[in-house]
């Protein structure tokens, strides 16, 4: 079979596989921080730590409540976009009518909060969690051997992503949404609580950082600083993306992790820096983004 | 009134004696590491605590040494690292700067205090260039460093059969020196190596790497990266089927704090060379002991280094009555070192400290009898051959 550049095809294929699992982070991820920036105006830089709270929430049901991976699943998110609601009444409303910044600083100042704190308690190193048994083991594709879990990881994400999408751009409740945050003094007037609308919708976009989280844990070590590393790279995504568009952050999410597993593959040493070159360049084409629109 | 003149006398005749026996000395010890990152286990706090402990041991306090302990967090980068030593050379008075891990801060740490007076006592970093083309006057390397890990990890592997290697190796002066040092070994055994691939540091990620490795089909994949990296790689590489398939995986670098984030039921069978473990005879046990009340964790090599180096700088600046750098390091490498955690060791020239290296392997959960107790001890490397021979390394220092 044909090479290319000196790769055999099984080999790219598995490394595109692999960097399409990376992208579904990269997706779940960066559709909470386009739901939040997009509908709210609120820059959050918390999502990294939100994203780690749900792998610690997950370890936490396991360790003291008995609660699996499934369970986790369900109540993680929810137990961590509790506290994003709580976070955005007592903190981020009262921001809403300044500018971006202060709304980046509250949130970057919380997430190093939270990661201190963790780390004092717990280290670095990391925390045990594994695979639950229904996904241990793999198939073998004949050109790379796939982990059941990561199989699992793709589909779960594309299903969440897709769902979301769903729920902003064809039901009435995500038309609420979008008409609050572009003018809710009306949509108020029609009878709907356009504060509360905020609220659940932050605490949406910080469940599904959560939800990340916990398809993280049994992957990737679960440590105070597993979100820092992480939400560099996916406000990159959102900003390649266009931040305000919810589609996009899911097509540029999976896209650039193609794109990163392919450079780990012909240029290792660059496969940190590739995404921050391409938003670079997206930057000075099209500064609103691929898919962004121009306000 | 002669009585109270003779009474007036007598007082300041002893106030001044006093003031001629008050020659305290003041020490200023700066312990830089990385407190946050991936290697903030393995150092971090842990080595302040080492620190006090050398000097409480010591009981500075009653020999006119009067001893300060600061200590702040080089993120793992040479410019931070550079940055803090540089203010605490010039502006804060410190005397000797220890531990530093991540080599490229090492280096950066090394070059500076080589126009200072003031010593660099390294237990944290492993490049073995620091007392080779690197080596410096003023810089001493504790612990352990890459040619060690090379002849005692590597080694091991290539007697066991693993004759053709590949590596995944982090991407900064570390994982480059491991690298070196480790094919040097292999290809002077007669095995071969299949490739290589250099992973950013720090990573978070390694399918991709791994895949190469699986598809290299090389007998060994050899890890040239430490901390949360290689707890991260061990766990993906289970997740993968890379050991089921009939790969081994060689740890070169591997702490105490790593195989403890692993748990025993990821990293058994895992072969590797430290310097120190809590559990050797019954010195280390007590000292590891009181460690653990004070600091809550068993310590690792890099932390029992910390402590050794300083108790040896504190006897050497008692024997020498100064804290100039070069008389006191004269003094270092003139006397044998002793202490409860590396036992006998000397300072070589080059300033490489030598003492036994072991090579552990790490029991299974049914051998293991407690929290902590992950090592087995397979061979004692003698010092004389655990460190490369002063000929070697290309030091300037080396007549």
């Amino acid at each position: 079979m044909f090479e290319l550049l000196g790769i055999p095809p099984q080999a790219l294929f598995g490394q595109l596989l692999l960097g399409l699992i990376n992208g579904s982070f990269y997706a779940i991820l960066s559709l909470g921080l386009a739901v939040i920036f997009g509908l709210l105006n609120i820059i959050n830089f918390t999502h990294g730590a939100q994203y780690m709270l749900g792998a610690f929430v997950a370890w936490f049901l396991l360790q003291y409540l008995g609660i699996g991976y499934w369970g986790a699943l369900i109540i993680a998110p929810i137990v961590v976009g509790i506290t994003g609601v709580i976070i955005e009444r007592l903190m981020i409303s009262r921001l809403y009518h300044l500018d971006h910044l202060y709304g980046l600083l509250l949130t970057f100042g919380l997430a190093l909060v939270i990661q201190g704190l963790l780390r004092n308690e717990f280290g670095i190193s990391g925390l045990p969690y594994s695979i639950p048994p229904e996904l241990a083991g793999g198939q073998n594709l004949g050109f790379m051997f796939l982990p059941n879990y990561r199989g699992w990881v793709v589909i779960a994400s594309l299903a969440v992503c897709l769902g979301t999408w769903f729920l902003i751009e064809k039901t009435r409740l995500g038309a609420y949404l979008r008409a609050a945050t572009e003018n809710p003094t009306l949509v108020g007037a029609f009878g709907i609580n356009v504060p509360r609308l905020v609220t659940l919708t932050y605490g949406f976009g910080v469940a599904l950082a959560a939800f990340a989280g916990v398809l993280a844990a049994p992957i990737y070590s679960v440590n105070p600083n597993m979100g820092a590393e992480l939400i560099i790279v996916v406000f990159a995504v959102v900003v390649i993306g266009g931040m305000g568009s919810i589609l996009g952050a899911i097509i540029t999410g999976f896209g650039l992790g193609i794109i990163e597993g392919l450079t780990r593959v012909f240029y290792p040493e660059g496969s940190a820096v590739v995404i921050f070159v391409i938003m670079a360049i997206v930057l000075l084409l099209k500064p609103a983004g691929l898919f962004g629109r121009t306000a | 009134m002669k009585r109270r003149l003779w009474v007036l006398g007598g007082l300041a005749a002893s106030l001044m004696a006093t003031s001629a026996l008050a020659q305290d000395i003041n020490v200023k010890i700066g312990v830089l590491n990385d407190r946050s990152g991936i290697y903030a286990d393995l150092s971090g706090e842990g080595s302040v605590v080492a620190a006090r402990m050398a000097v409480e041991d010591f009981d500075a306090a009653s020999k006119g040494i009067n001893v300060e302990i600061i200590s702040a967090d080089h993120q793992n980068k040479p410019d931070v690292a550079s940055n803090i030593a540089r203010q605490w050379l010039d502006e804060e008075g410190v005397n000797a700067i220890v531990d530093v891990p991540t080599s490229s801060a090492a280096f950066a740490v090394n070059e500076l205090v080589r126009e200072a007076n003031a010593l660099f006592l390294n237990s944290g970093a492993a490049a073995s260039e620091l007392t080779g083309e690197a080596c410096s006057p003023h810089t001493a390397h504790w612990t352990y460093d890459t040619w060690a890990l090379a002849h005692g990890t590597g080694a091991a592997m290539v007697e066991q059969g693993g004759d053709s290697w590949f590596f995944l190796t982090a991407d900064y002066a570390f994982g480059h020196a491991l690298e070196r040092d480790t094919i040097a070994v292999v290809e002077e055994a007669g095995g071969t190596v299949l490739g290589t691939v250099r992973h950013p540091f720090p990573g978070q990620d390694f399918s991709s790497f791994l895949l190469q490795a699986q598809a290299s089909g090389a007998k060994v994949i050899g890890l040239a990266n430490a901390g949360g990296d290689t707890v991260n790689t061990i766990k993906q590489a289970a997740e993968f089927g890379i050991t089921q398939a009939g790969q081994s995986l060689a740890g070169l670098l591997i702490f105490l704090t790593d195989v403890h984030a692993l748990g025993l039921e990821n990293a058994q069978g895992l072969v590797l060379t430290e310097s120190f473990y809590w559990d050797l005879n019954d010195d280390t046990r007590e000292w590891s002991a009181r460690f653990e009340e004070l600091d809550g964790d068993k310590p690792t090599m890099v932390q029992a280094g910390v402590y050794s180096a300083v108790l040896h700088y504190l006897k050497a600046i008692e024997a020498t009555g100064t804290t100039d750098a070069d008389e006191v390091m004269a003094k270092m490498k003139e006397m044998p070192t002793s202490d409860p955690v590396f036992g006998e060791g000397v300072l070589r020239q080059d300033g490489r400290k030598v003492h036994d290296m072991y090579l552990f392997r790490v029991k299974s959960p049914e051998e293991s009898q407690g929290p902590w107790d992950y090592y087995e001890v397979l061979t004692t490397i003698p010092a004389e051959r655990a460190f490369r021979p002063l000929e070697e390394g290309n030091c300037p220092l080396v007549e």
